[in-house]
């Protein structure tokens, strides 16, 4: 690929993922504010404790259980699902990445987003 | 205390944490944990699942002025990402397992030494005469946009530079900041990039840091919705405010006010956690 070739290519992915980001956090953000409201108004006069750690309900701590939670509609469900949105965003990033070295033949680069990928997918299925 | 008071004074107290870490560029983490320990009371595995989160919603929000202007170098920071996300599972799996109250105390620590960081501001590096062989096999130098049109630069000590970035992935990881400050110093002073290509470069990777831990985070029940709520979009607000002000506001002055309030929370932290270690 010539060197103005990839220039353009290097610019049309920078707005792709400015944008891609500024979405996922806007989004992100009104459905936590959302949930937030539901929490408050269903919540707000219970006392507030976190001087003790006891670990978040376990339907709170993953994929299936948010969305499930998030059917029932449950304000604390649709806090977590805003969340993990934003915890997806930069995965989002990487992912973009991948296609971008791809699209300029770029092997080493591809190998390299894809470990980076990889540990991230880990993380985040990670029991 | 009711929940709709505790959730207002958090999300105010947020709003001012992500006010102060954009202007001065350490970033609202480093404020929030001693924020909510400190003077809410809460535990340091909620502040630390609260503040991881709310450091990816900063830098994703940033990250989109950022790319449009070139500054990233997206060859450097993927290869660096390597480090720091291998290094931030380390430090998320290294919280699991380390008592709370010696948390509190590297965590002041730490403080300290991003508090000297940031009062010690960055100058623009000289040129390198003889660049990595590494970063030459890498391809890692490109250009910049200056005032003279497209400028190129080269890149020094790979090596030493992902090894720094191997441990400021672990203290992210394991407190919940961006350690920006540490990633930063790794581009710049080690590796020699200029300094708007590591600025732009470091919060394109601290995004990608923090993702990397927050799903062990979540996973083992530390974010909690209704903690995490008000935090996150108390420090995101706070944050465009701050980068809105970023060049009208009297940096300096504020800079060195943000270094002593991060001094004696600092000592705070450690002087807690010494003494809920002994107590305990």
């Amino acid at each position: 690929m010539s060197k103005i070739e990839e220039e353009r290519v290097n610019h049309k992915m920078g707005i792709v993922m400015g944008n891609l980001l500024k979405t996922g956090v806007i989004v992100a953000a009104s459905i936590v504010l959302f949930g937030g409201i539901i929490y408050l108004f269903r919540h707000g006069l219970a006392q507030a404790d976190y001087n003790t750690f006891q670990r978040v309900p376990y339907d709170l701590c993953n994929v299936r259980g948010i969305l499930k939670s998030v059917f029932s509609f449950h304000g604390r469900g649709f806090i977590q699902l805003g969340l993990l949105l934003l915890i997806a965003t930069p995965i989002a990033r990487v992912l973009l990445s991948i296609f971008a070295f791809a699209l300029k033949r770029d092997t080493l680069y591809l190998m390299i987003t894809c470990v980076v990928f990889g540990i991230l997918i880990y993380s985040l299925l990670n029991k | 205390m009711s929940i709709w008071l505790f959730t207002i004074l958090i999300w105010l107290g947020s709003i001012l944490a992500g006010f102060l870490g954009a202007l001065t560029g350490l970033g609202g983490g480093v404020v929030i944990v001693p924020l909510l320990t400190l003077v809410f009371g809460v535990d340091i595995r909620y502040a630390i699942g609260a503040s991881l989160v709310s450091v990816i919603a900063t830098s994703s929000g940033a990250a989109s002025a950022y790319v449009k202007e070139g500054f990233t170098n997206i060859r450097i920071g993927m290869f660096l990402e390597i480090a720091t996300t291998v290094g931030a599972l380390v430090g998320a799996f290294l919280a699991l397992r380390l008592a709370s109250p010696l948390i509190a105390i590297i965590f002041g620590l730490v403080l300290i030494y991003s508090a000297y960081l940031s009062s010690h501001p960055n100058r623009e590096n000289a040129e390198i005469d003889k660049p990595d062989v590494l970063a030459v096999r890498l391809k890692m130098g490109g250009e910049y946009p200056t005032s003279q049109g497209l400028k190129s630069y080269s890149v020094g000590s790979v090596p030493a530079g992902f090894s720094l970035m191997f441990v400021a992935g672990i203290i992210s990881g394991l407190l919940g900041i961006g350690s920006g400050a540490i990633k930063v110093l790794a581009m710049d002073r080690l590796m020699r990039l200029p300094f708007k290509v590591s600025t732009a470069t470091s919060n394109f990777m601290i995004g990608v840091t923090a993702a990397a831990s927050a799903g062990i985070y979540l996973n083992k029940g530390y974010i909690d919705p209704g903690l995490t709520m008000p935090v996150m979009l108390g420090v995101l607000f706070g944050s465009s405010l701050g980068a809105r002000y970023l060049f009208s506001a009297e940096t300096k002055k504020l800079r060195l006010i943000f270094s002593i309030v991060i001094l004696v929370l600092a000592i705070e932290m450690i002087y807690s956690g010494m003494k809920a270690g002994i107590v305990k």
